[in-house]
């Protein structure tokens, strides 16, 4: 049976910018894998521990996420803060005896990127390949 | 503030693996303050319990709640606010909240969610460190406002030892010598004579080798 993950990325106002002009036809002939949903937000420094794991509790694959450059986020520190909450995420999955690969960060420039599109195929092959999140267990 | 830190998901969850209804229950107190048990991190831990949960293949209802602070009666009595709500309560205060929890309420099953490290200040932004061990008798006013109780790995009464070396302890390149730092402040500020007194041996009775300690203060009792 053929796998579609649930992929959830929290994306900035400033890398997602060009993407999410492009519309879902354009995205899709660009190569955008499906099961991609962008949550775009005003800055990735905004993001909470918190929203990450939600995302897995709402039935995610994986999360990612994809902020300006470390050294030059629109926002100054946004990015790195960004950067260190998916840390934790990955902390914590591991704790949990999940693939902590089941959560990222790019750092991109702003603007529609090749980046953009890349970190998307990146993530989109890597769970592919893992399959679906050990937190879907069966009922006991 | 008290320090505390979470514990591994994994053990958590190992914890209230069989509870049904769980309470995970913050305190607004110092444990807020070191991000560690406060409304924020009871969001993610609560996270983390659903989650680890349903990769075992169980169903548990968890409810989110906080108090102002778990170290206090008048407090831990607004938990009757969850009656019926919880079998089991999941605490992110420190050992003492746990402690209250489970000697006034009697008939509740808590665990602790955190492991409670220290007495201590944020140094900076995300870095805490130990500054008293609540040893019971303070002899700050002769060492410089600096406690070689709690910050010296050996905790002397007269240092420096031979281990200190260029203003580091001889356990780690990372840590002061407090008692180097004992000596510069009692120079810098005119107390320097404190480090020509001998301390005495001494009584540590009050630094719990006399049991669990207590305060009693009957101006303030009823």
């Amino acid at each position: 049976m053929s796998f579609t993950p649930d992929i959830q990325a929290f994306v900035c106002h400033y890398t997602s910018q060009q993407t999410l002009a492009e519309g879902v036809e354009q995205l899709k002939a660009d190569g955008m894998p499906e099961g991609i949903t962008l949550n775009r937000l005003v800055c990735t420094g905004k993001l909470q521990v918190s929203t990450l794991l939600k995302a897995f509790e709402n039935g995610a694959d994986a999360v990612y996420v994809v902020g300006c450059p470390a050294d030059k986020c629109h926002n100054r520190q946004g990015s790195m803060r960004a950067a260190k909450r998916v840390l934790a995420v990955k902390k914590a999955l591991e704790e949990l005896g999940v693939e902590p690969e089941r959560a990222e960060m790019f750092h991109t420039e702003r603007g529609f990127h090749p980046e953009f599109l890349e970190a998307a195929k990146q993530i989109h092959a890597k769970i592919s390949t893992l399959g679906s999140c050990p937190f879907k267990g069966e009922d006991k | 503030m008290i320090v505390a830190e979470r514990k591994p998901a994994g053990e958590i969850i190992e914890m209230v693996k069989d509870a049904k209804k769980i309470l995970v229950l913050g305190c607004r107190g110092c444990v807020s303050v070191c991000s560690a048990g406060g409304e924020r991190e009871v969001e993610i831990i609560a996270s983390l319990v659903r989650l680890g949960l349903q990769k075992l293949g169980k169903k548990a209802k968890v409810t989110e709640g906080s108090l102002v602070r778990q170290c206090d009666k008048e407090y831990i009595d607004a938990i009757d606010q969850w009656k019926g709500k919880y079998d089991a309560i999941l605490s992110t205060a420190c050992g003492v909240g746990v402690n209250f929890i489970s000697t006034l309420r009697r008939e509740d099953t808590v665990f602790p969610a955190l492991n409670t490290s220290f007495m201590g200040g944020s140094v900076e932004q995300g870095i805490w460190a130990e500054q008293c061990a609540g040893c019971g008798d303070c002899v700050l006013h002769l060492t410089g406002g600096l406690c070689p109780v709690a910050r010296c790995a050996k905790s002397l009464m007269n240092g420096p030892c031979g281990g200190s070396v260029d203003g580091r302890c001889e356990i780690d390149q990372d840590v002061e010598c407090i008692w180097q730092s004992i000596y510069d402040k009692s120079n810098r500020t005119g107390q320097e004579a404190n480090m020509d007194r001998i301390a005495p041996i001494r009584d540590w009775s009050s630094a719990g080798h006399g049991g669990p300690r207590k305060v009693v203060r009957d101006d303030l009792t009823v």
